[in-house]
C-alpha cells in the first residue's frame, strides 16, 4: 500500500532537482540488493528441493528401484518371514530389503507429541509469566536465559540425555528398555522450549496495552485480565510458534538420534523404542551406495521431511499473519 | 596472554602447512578398528615423524564408499569388501582393491555384569537376535524381558553378525540400533537385562558371552580366536586403491611387524601372523 503512494507521488511531480533524483536512484539500487538477497534464499531453498526431489525420484524411474521400494512395499504390510503375519518393517540392508516406512512414522510421530505436551505448557506458561507478571528485572534475567537453552548443541542435549536422563527415568520407573520415545521426547522438549517461549512471548508483548487497560479498569484482576484477555487475543500467536516448535521437533536428528534407542517398531507404547525419519537418513546415509534404491529411498525420506516442515512453516506464517492483522487491525 | 597467542599462532602456522601437505595419509572406516589404527598411527609417526596420518572412523562402509571415491587414502574395514562395491571401484581405478589383514577379532556377545549366564549357544544367540527368543528364561536365566541391542546397519559388524549368526535372517525390529561399538557396550553396562555384540577390544565393564558348542564353551579368547576354534572370529582389513608404495607401505610394513601385531595384542585384538 505505502509503496504504491510513494510511486504515485513520483508520478504526479515529474520535475525533480539532480539531488531528489540521485537519492531515488540510490533508493533503487538498494531495493534491488534487498530483492536480490531476498531471492538468493528462495532460490537457495528452491534447488535444494529440487536437488532432494531428483535424487529421490529415482526410486519411480529406475526399475530396480521400483520393485524393490514400491509405494506399495513402504506403505503396506509385508510378510517379512514365512509363515508369518504381514507386518511393517523397515531393514533395507538385507538380502530382501524391507522398506515401509510406517514404523519411521510412527516413531517421529510419538517423540514429536511427547515433545510437545511437555514443551507447550513450559513454554507458554513461562512465556506467559514473564510477559505479565515478572518483575522488569527478573524478566530481564528470565528471558535470555531461556533463549540461551536454544543456543546449546543438540549433540549436547542428546549426550545429556543419553547419559544422565535415560538412566534416571529407567531408575524411577523402571521401564524395559533404557532409550526410549519417552526420553527421546523429553530431550526434544528441551530444545523446543525457547522457540515456543520466544515466540509466545513476542504474541503477547504484541497486544495492544488498552486492552489490558479496559480489562482492569472493569475490575478485572491481572491474573483475569492475563488468562482471559491477552492469552486469547495472542492466541494465534501463539499457535503459530507451536507448529514452529513442532517443526522444529520433527526435523531434530542428534537427540534422536542417541536417545530414542532408533528400533523401527510399530508400537502405541511410549516407553518402546522409537525411530524416526530423520534419525533414519543421518544413521544409514554413511553406508549407502550412492543411486542404488536404498540411497534414494533415504532421500524419499528427506523429500518427507521437507514438505512436513514446509506445510508446517506456512501454516505458521499464515497465523502470525493473521495475528498481526487482527491486532493491527483491533488498534485503529 | 600475548604470548600465549603468539605461541598459538606459531603452532597454526607449524600445523597448517603439514596437514595441507600431499604426504598425509588418511585413514578410514571401521568403528572396531578405528581405536587400533589411532595406536598404529600414533607410534608409526612417533618414529617417522615426516609422515603424517590420519586416523578417522565412521564405519565400514564408509571408509569404503571413501576409498571408491578416492577421498581416503586407506579405507578400515571389518568385513570383506562387497563385490558391488569393488566393481565400483575398479571402474574408476581399473583394478581391484588391495586387501591386507591386518589383524583378528572375535566378534562377541555382551550382557551385564549382573547376568548370571556365562555362556549361549549359537543357535540360541540367533533366536534372540531374530526376536523368537524375547525372555531371559528360555534361555536358562531369569524371568526377564530380553532387550537387544544391535548396530547402525552401516557397521561391519552388522552385516558380520547378519551373515554368521542370523544366517542372513534379519534382526527383530525391536532392536535397538546404537551408534558405534561403545555405545552398545555402555548401553548394556547400564541395562541390566541388555545384550548386545561388538569387537572383543571393547569389552569393559561388561560380561562376553562364551559360546556353547556342545558341552563345551568356547571364550572369546586369543587363542580360541587365533586358531579359529572360536565360531565368531574374523579378519579386519585395510583396503587400498592400489598396490601400497612409498609412506603407505612403510606404514603397512610396520603394522604387519611383530611389534605392530603385538600393539594389535595390547589394544585388545589378536595378530594376523
Amino acid at each position: 500500500m505505502q509503496g504504491q503512494g510513494l510511486v504515485g507521488m513520483v508520478a504526479v511531480a515529474p520535475k525533480l532537482s539532480s539531488s531528489a533524483r540521485r537519492r531515488q536512484l540510490r533508493e533503487k539500487v538498494i531495493a534491488g540488493v534487498i530483492t536480490a538477497m531476498a531471492f538468493t534464499g528462495i532460490a537457495a531453498l528452491v534447488l535444494i528441493l529440487v536437488f532432494v526431489a531428483k535424487e529421490a525420484l529415482a526410486l519411480f524411474l529406475d526399475a530396480e528401484a521400483r520393485h524393490e521400494a514400491s509405494l506399495s512395499k513402504m506403505f503396506l504390510p509385508q510378510v517379512t518371514r514365512a509363515g508369518r503375519p504381514a507386518t511393517f518393517m523397515w531393514q533395507p540392508v538385507s538380502s530382501v530389503p524391507k522398506v515401509s516406512m510406517i514404523p519411521l512414522f510412527i516413531g517421529t510421530l510419538k517423540t514429536t507429541l511427547v515433545s510437545m505436551v511437555v514443551a507447550v505448557p513450559v513454554g507458554v506458561a513461562g512465556a506467559l509469566f514473564a510477559a505479565e507478571f515478572a518483575p522488569r528485572r527478573l524478566r530481564e534475567v528470565l528471558k535470555p536465559t531461556i533463549e540461551l537453552l536454544a543456543g546449546i548443541p543438540s549433540v549436547v542435549l542428546g549426550f545429556f540425555v543419553l547419559m544422565v536422563l535415560a538412566s534416571f527415568m529407567q531408575d524411577t520407573f523402571h521401564v524395559s528398555s533404557r532409550l526410549n520415545a519417552l526420553v527421546a521426547g523429553l530431550g526434544l522438549s528441551l530444545a523446543i522450549v525457547p522457540v515456543i517461549f520466544t515466540v509466545t512471548e513476542d504474541a503477547l508483548t504484541a497486544v495492544p496495552r488498552s486492552y489490558r487497560e479496559a480489562s482492569l479498569a472493569l475490575g478485572a484482576t491481572p491474573w483475569e485480565t492475563a488468562w482471559k484477555v491477552v492469552l486469547p487475543a495472542a492466541a494465534p500467536g501463539i499457535l503459530a510458534a507451536c507448529v514452529l516448535g513442532f517443526g522444529r521437533a520433527i526435523g531434530e536428528t542428534m537427540i534422536v538420534l542417541m536417545a530414542s534407542g532408533n528400533a523401527a517398531i510399530v508400537s502405541a507404547s511410549l516407553t518402546d523404542s522409537a525411530r524416526t525419519l530423520s534419525a533414519t537418513i543421518a544413521a544409514e546415509m554413511g553406508e549407502v551406495v550412492v543411486g542404488s534404491p536404498h540411497y534414494s529411498l533415504l532421500f524419499f525420506l528427506g523429500v518427507e521431511l521437507f514438505l512436513f516442515t514446509f506445510i508446517l512453516n506456512m501454516v505458521a506464517n499464515t497465523w502470525t499473519r493473521r495475528v498481526l492483522k487482527r491486532l493491527s487491525g483491533a488498534g485503529a | 596472554m600475548k604470548t600465549f597467542i603468539a605461541s598459538l599462532a606459531s603452532l597454526l602456522l607449524l600445523v597448517l602447512p603439514g596437514a595441507a601437505r600431499a604426504g598425509t595419509i588418511t585413514v578410514k572406516g571401521s568403528d572396531t578398528l578405528v581405536i587400533l589404527g589411532q595406536r598404529w598411527a600414533e607410534e608409526f609417526m612417533k618414529k617417522n615423524p615426516n609422515t603424517k596420518l590420519q586416523v578417522t572412523g565412521g564405519g565400514s562402509g564408509v571408509g569404503l564408499s571413501a576409498l571408491i571415491n578416492g577421498t581416503t587414502d586407506i579405507a578400515m574395514s571389518s568385513r570383506p569388501i562387497k563385490d558391488t562395491e569393488n566393481k565400483q571401484l575398479s571402474a574408476r581405478t581399473k583394478v581391484n582393491a588391495t586387501e591386507i589383514a591386518v589383524a583378528k577379532d572375535g566378534v562377541t556377545f555382551y550382557v551385564n555384569e549382573a547376568n548370571k549366564l556365562d555362556a549361549l549357544t549359537a543357535e540360541q544367540l540367533r533366536d534372540i537376535y531374530l526376536g523368537d527368543i524375547t525372555n531371559w528364561k528360555d534361555v536358562g536365566g531369569p524371568d526377564a524381558p530380553i532387550v537387544v541391542y544391535s548396530r547402525e546397519n552401516s557397521s561391519g559388524t552388522y552385516v558380520f553378525v547378519k551373515d554368521h549368526v542370523l544366517k542372513g535372517e534379519d534382526y527383530t525390529p525391536s532392536a535397538q540400533t546404537l551408534p558405534g561399538t561403545a555405545a552398545v557396550v555402555n548401553a548394556v553396562a547400564k541395562e541390566k537385562n541388555g545384550i548386545g555384540y561388538g569387537g572383543a577390544a571393547y569389552a569393559k565393564g561388561i560380561k562376553e558371552l562364551k559360546v556353547l558348542q556342545g558341552k563345551e564353551a568356547i571364550a572369546p579368547s586369543e587363542a580360541n580366536i587365533k586358531s579359529g576354534k572360536y565360531p565368531l572370529s574374523r579378519d579386519l582389513y585395510f583396503y587400498l586403491r592400489a598396490k601400497p608404495e612409498g609412506e603407505a607401505k612403510a606404514f603397512l610394513d610396520y603394522i604387519l611387524s611383530p611389534e605392530g601385531q603385538a600393539l594389535a595384542t595390547k589394544v585388545g585384538y589378536f595378530p594376523v601372523k
